[in-house]
């Protein structure tokens, strides 16, 4: 399908982030965001990135994706190899050149994030004819396609039409249609479908895998929704205060997780087929990015903590070939 | 059942579309809620579920007194407070109270945590001597988990979390019999979001509330409501115990929507049948004649399009007894399989895996577009 010269051949994954750090100078002091994450994504591969409310899964991916509001915000360390090439040497125009071309994000409110004064068409066809110079007429039969191609009844009718016009997953569909206009090889999919109910859902995900399939796509997907991972990851990354706190394999971490905070999120969540009894809840409040806790992040909230948890950090151990888990005592938690 | 205290009866709100500024003439309506009934026990929670847009922030409203129905009667242990006003009114809607959805925009900014609680002794005094208001509303705290010494605090200094703490402890303070929480935990994480719903529970017991429960959420609705309703377009479409809606639903769209919700269990993924519903949701101004649901339905025949279904137990299903017993909107009515690991029940779903939708959500868009997918195959 595509005519990107430059497809890796050489195995190695499409990107590989490696102990990126990402912290925000407000008035307050330093919040520590991102803290040393982790991960990595091959092409035709979906990554999972998980976590609660503020703990860094946004902020990883503006990173990757050259957007990061800077200031506030610096990259502290760390590397960002995509395709082999550090993104983080690269210069604006090189990294504006790979946004939309290589890599495109979608965002979780389709409507803010079109433009509500343009059209569909022109903003699908903007695409064109900044990337690839294409005339306004070949670039409007180019957004009639894309529409097509994300199922967007009577295209051709309603490529005229304002982002307003269109319900919400209908927008969220346009979205896509958007990022994918020039074949990327890696999509970030920001919460795609949190606005959408779920036979809406269902309908955007279905679209996004299938897609992704078509067109060998590395996809990142942050949610909070553990039910869309089980659906469609092959892989998760949970995040903690700014750190991966593990990374697995989808089956494995569904079956038993080696990370205390994974087992409390995956317990916590109630099942559409059982009446349940008392849900169980993580005690305690997120950590203050301003004020990390000593030793391991999640120490204060944590049923399993030690002495040694109040003290030294966990490295990332090794729990098997491809998981890995930030935890003194992953094997009590993979075992018990 | 229980005896109902709370009974709603053909329960309709229609905002009017008007055009013009100067002469304002109404060219149409928008029908928000259009023809609920609905039975709350005492002690029972009632969960609603449905699609956005389907009126269920309409509903509640309506039952909290904050806005009038266009027609239909709310009977609050025999009485139709739609007609009430002054005294008579505020004494019921003392033991009516809401829970709102957005723990981040409900809470005035500029009120303490002491205020926000305390506020309807405001209009309530009667509930609380002054003298006692801050003794209560430190109880109050205290009853939803949080330190009573933040009484002074302001609602950003809280997580969202602990902020719907805030707004269900001031939907307790005037000791409602009644709460109707719209969405309370849906803006809240899934460790937060279990925290919260644990607390709704322990305070059922312990003060003998009644919930109506709201959410899209279909796993939390079902993990605390008794009996649960699902709503389409401004209707009630299904309603009944947990377990006959969940395990034995009969109507189209409640099969479509229960199989459409992600299973948190990667090993269900393969033997999982969805059912993905072609189309949106058709507009409230322009409803479809007959059934609201048949330009989604893949059931649609003929008669769909003539004859509006009732909310009853369909005719043909009063010979099998057990759990698909139970008002069913829909002329075709029939038990299907559609919750993965739920049980399969004495009736078996009797051959209802066939006719599987169409997969393609692009034909059938819109209120026009026709009888929806996949042909009407009647399973066979
Ligand atoms: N522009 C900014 N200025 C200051 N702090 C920021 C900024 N953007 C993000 N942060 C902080 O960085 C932390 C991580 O935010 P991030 O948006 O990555 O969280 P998240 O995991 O995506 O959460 P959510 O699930 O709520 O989207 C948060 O504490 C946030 O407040
Ligand atoms: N004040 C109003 N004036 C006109 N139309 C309204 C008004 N309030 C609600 N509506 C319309 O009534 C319909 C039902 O809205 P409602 O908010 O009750 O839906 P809902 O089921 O709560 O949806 P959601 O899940 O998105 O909260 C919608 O089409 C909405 O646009
Ligand atoms: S390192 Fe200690 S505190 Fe951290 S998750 Fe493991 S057991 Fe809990
Ligand atoms: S079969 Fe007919 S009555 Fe039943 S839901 Fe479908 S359209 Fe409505
Ligand atoms: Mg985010
Ligand atoms: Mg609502």
């Amino acid at each position: 399908m595509s005519t990107t010269p430059e497809r890796p051949s050489a195995p190695g994954p499409l990107l590989d982030v490696r102990d990126l750090h990402v912290e925000f100078h407000t008035r307050d002091g330093v919040a520590k965001a991102v803290n040393g994450v982790d991960y990595t994504v091959s092409a035709g591969e979906t990554l999972a990135v998980l976590g609660e409310s503020g703990s860094g899964k946004s902020v990883t991916a503006q990173a990757v994706m050259g957007i990061l509001d800077t200031p506030p915000g610096r990259i502290a360390g760390g590397e960002i190899l995509f395709k082999g090439r550090d993104l983080l040497t690269l210069g604006e125009d090189e990294r504006r050149r790979i946004r939309g071309a290589e890599m495109a994000m979608i965002f979780q409110d389709a409507l803010s994030s079109l433009n509500p004064v343009l059209t569909v068409g022109d903003q699908l066809g903007e695409m064109f004819t900044v990337h690839q110079g294409l005339s306004r007429k070949d670039a409007r039969a180019r957004a009639v396609e894309l529409m097509d191609r994300v199922r967007i009844p009577a295209a051709r009718e309603r490529v005229g039409q304002y982002p307003h016009q269109f319900s919400g997953g209908m927008r969220q569909r346009i979205m896509i249609a958007m990022a994918l206009s020039l074949e990327p090889d890696l999509i970030i999919a920001d919460e795609p479908t949190t606005a959408l109910d779920v036979t809406v859902q269902a309908q955007v995900m279905d679209l996004l895998a299938e897609l992704q399939r078509e067109l060998d796509m590395g996809l990142i997907l942050i949610t909070h929704d553990l039910g869309v991972v089980a659906d469609v990851a092959d892989k998760i990354a949970v995040m903690y205060a700014g750190r991966i706190v593990e990374t697995a394999p989808v089956h494995d971490i569904y079956k038993a997780p080696a990370h205390p905070y994974t087992r409390g999120l995956l317990e916590s969540i109630p099942r559409l087929d059982q009446k349940g009894r008392e849900l169980y809840a993580i005690k305690g409040l997120p950590p203050n990015l301003l004020a990390i806790p000593p030793g391991c992040a999640f120490n204060p909230r944590c049923p399993m903590a030690q002495e040694v948890c109040r003290r030294d950090v966990p490295p990332l151990y090794t729990v098997d070939e491809d998981r890995r888990s930030a935890c003194h005592f992953w094997e009590e938690t993979l075992h018990g | 059942m229980a005896e109902a205290i709370l009974e709603v009866r053909d329960l309709v709100k229609h905002y009017p579309l008007t055009k013009g500024i100067l002469f304002r003439k109404q060219i149409g309506a928008v029908k928000a809620v259009d023809g609920v009934d609905l039975d709350l026990a005492a002690g029972e929670t009632l969960g609603i579920v449905g699609e956005s847009g389907c009126g269920k922030s309409t509903l509640a409203r309506m039952l909290v007194h904050l806005e009038r129905p266009t027609a239909g009667a709310i009977r609050y242990k025999g009485e139709d407070i739609t007609r009430l006003s002054g005294k008579a009114l505020k004494a019921v809607r003392r033991n009516i109270q809401m829970v709102f959805q957005d723990p981040y925009t409900s809470l005035n900014p500029r009120m303490t945590v002491g205020d926000i609680v305390g506020e309807p002794f405001e209009i309530h005094p009667e509930a609380a001597p002054k003298g006692s208001r801050r003794s209560r509303v430190q109880e109050l705290l205290d009853v939803v988990g949080l330190n009573p010494e933040y009484v002074n605090r302001y609602p950003h200094q809280f997580s969202g979390g602990q902020r719907q703490r805030i707004g269900i402890a001031r939907g307790l303070a005037l000791q409602p019999e009644i709460i109707v929480a719209d969405e309370p935990v849906s803006a809240l994480d899934v460790s937060v979001q279990a925290q919260v719903v644990n607390l709704l529970d322990a305070l059922q017991s312990e003060f003998s509330l009644s919930y109506v429960f709201i959410a899209h959420d279909l796993s939390i609705v079902r993990h605390i409501s008794d009996r649960v309703g699902v709503m389409y377009l401004g209707r009630v479409v299904e309603i009944g115990k947990d377990a006959e809606i969940y395990d034995h639903p009969t109507h189209p769209y409640t099969q479509a929507l229960l199989s459409a919700v992600p299973v948190p269990d990667p090993e269900a993924r393969e033997h999982r049948e969805r059912i993905i519903l072609t189309g949106d949701v058709p507009s409230p101004t322009d409803i479809p004649s007959g059934c609201r649901f048949r330009t989604r339905c893949w059931k649609a025949q003929e008669r769909c399009a003539q004859e509006v279904p009732l909310l009853a137990v369909p005719a043909h299903l009063t010979v099998v007894p057990g759990p698909v017993q139970h008002p069913s909107a829909c002329h075709f009515a029939e038990e299907r399989h559609v919750v993965p690991g739920g049980e399969e029940g004495p009736t078996g779903g009797a051959g209802a895996r066939g006719g599987k939708a169409a997969e393609d959500p692009g034909t059938g868009d819109g209120p026009e577009g026709g009888t929806g997918g996949g042909g009407g195959a009647a399973p066979g």
